[in-house]
């Protein structure tokens, strides 16, 4: 009787690394559901919306300019930031933010040594593997023209799909800030 | 008519047995553990101490561990590139945040690492596209930690934290006074 108690928690253990496996793949390389929470995308994304995010973009490389991704904060990388991609590398954003905290973008030598909030329009180029990313809601969201632009690693997915409230299920709209970077070529 | 049989029998096991393996390994190679080739000079005499000419040092690396985003100094690890997304490259955490650090060859000679990042540095100074080029990277980047080399076998070993003693950080922000340096 110990040998069939024995049997049947072995296979109990099998099927469940089996499908524990079978749900780490599909959520690694398929899509996850994400609840979001803060005001950085509105009217797009509200807070407290379930949206699903598909993993597959990401890890053939194909997200675009206008993409809504789920990325991890560079800055604590326990927590997600949601945002739209406005700029990919390459390209020159204009921006009238405090510059970035690392000073990785090109521009003239300042003539003080330190470094003060500029007021001024200035372009600057996302490097080489980076992306910049921006909320919808540009007055109330910290994004790279606070912190500068984020390595394209980083990026978890690309959200595609609103699943809640079910009255705006769906596809998410374009974005509203007309910030997105015309290709310069 | 035995034949066929045993021919459908023998798919229905390879798929079913395929639809086992594969979710399986892949998790473990994502989640536990992975094995990678080092190319390349840039973590000499450490890794690779003869370049190509005897073969590469192939590390096993360890991916539970930095599951929560903990990395020691002097580990080494492997992070995801900041300049290419689809490369990972190897090198010696040297700093982690609130330290301040000299650095070689970067736009600023003295640094504070920012919160959520760290600083990297191949053993090769010179050979070596590591922090001092791109800058601190951020902690989401981890991707292993290397704990063993297993490939040539007159080279299996642990690999122990360490850092060169002249590229220890000058001080840390954070009250942690116990472990840390403070040079003049």
């Amino acid at each position: 009787m110990f040998r069939r108690v024995l049997g049947k928690t072995l296979g109990f253990l099998g099927y469940t690394v089996q499908y524990g496996c079978i749900a780490h793949c599909a959520f690694e390389y398929i899509g996850e559901f994400v609840a979001c929470s803060g005001p950085s995308m509105e009217p797009t994304i509200t807070s407290h919306d379930v949206v699903f995010s598909e993993r597959l973009s990401r890890h053939l490389c194909r997200i675009e300019k206008g993409d809504i991704v789920i990325a991890k904060s560079p800055f604590d990388p326990h927590m997600n930031i949601c945002k739209r991609v406005i700029g990919l590398e390459g390209d020159k954003i204009c921006t009238s933010g405090p510059s970035d905290v690392f000073k990785t973008h090109q521009y003239p030598r300042l003539p003080q040594p330190t470094l003060r909030p500029a007021i001024s329009l200035k372009p600057i180029t996302v490097p080489k593997g980076h992306v910049w990313l921006e909320g919808d809601n540009l007055r109330n969201s910290t994004d790279s023209r606070s912190y500068g632009p984020v390595p394209y690693a980083l990026i978890r997915g690309r959200v595609c799909l609103k699943l809640w409230p079910p009255h705006n299920f769906g596809a998410l709209n374009q974005s509203p800030t007309g910030r997105i970077v015309k290709r310069s070529d | 008519m035995a034949q066929a049989g045993a021919g459908r029998r023998y798919v229905r096991a390879f798929v079913s047995g395929f639809f086992v393996a594969v979710p399986v390994t892949v998790t473990v190679l994502d989640r536990f553990a992975y094995v990678a080739r080092v190319e390349g000079a840039s973590m000499q005499p450490s890794l690779n101490p003869e370049g190509n000419v005897t073969g590469s040092d192939v590390v096993l690396l360890n991916r539970w561990s930095v599951r929560n985003y903990q990395v020691r100094r002097g580990d080494i690890v492997s992070v995801l590139s900041p300049k290419n997304p689809q490369q990972k490259i190897i090198k010696r955490v040297i700093a982690l945040e609130g330290d301040f650090i000299k650095t070689l060859g970067y736009k600023n000679r003295y640094l504070k690492v920012p919160d959520g990042h760290f600083w990297i540095e191949g053993d090769h100074h010179g050979h070596s596209l590591d922090s001092n080029s791109f800058g601190p990277v951020s902690l989401g980047l981890v991707h292993g930690r290397a704990s063993h080399i297993i490939w040539p076998p007159n080279r299996w070993q642990r690999i122990e934290p360490s850092i060169p003693p002249e590229r220890m950080p000058l001080l840390n922000w954070h009250a942690d006074a116990t472990e840390d340096e403070e040079k003049d």
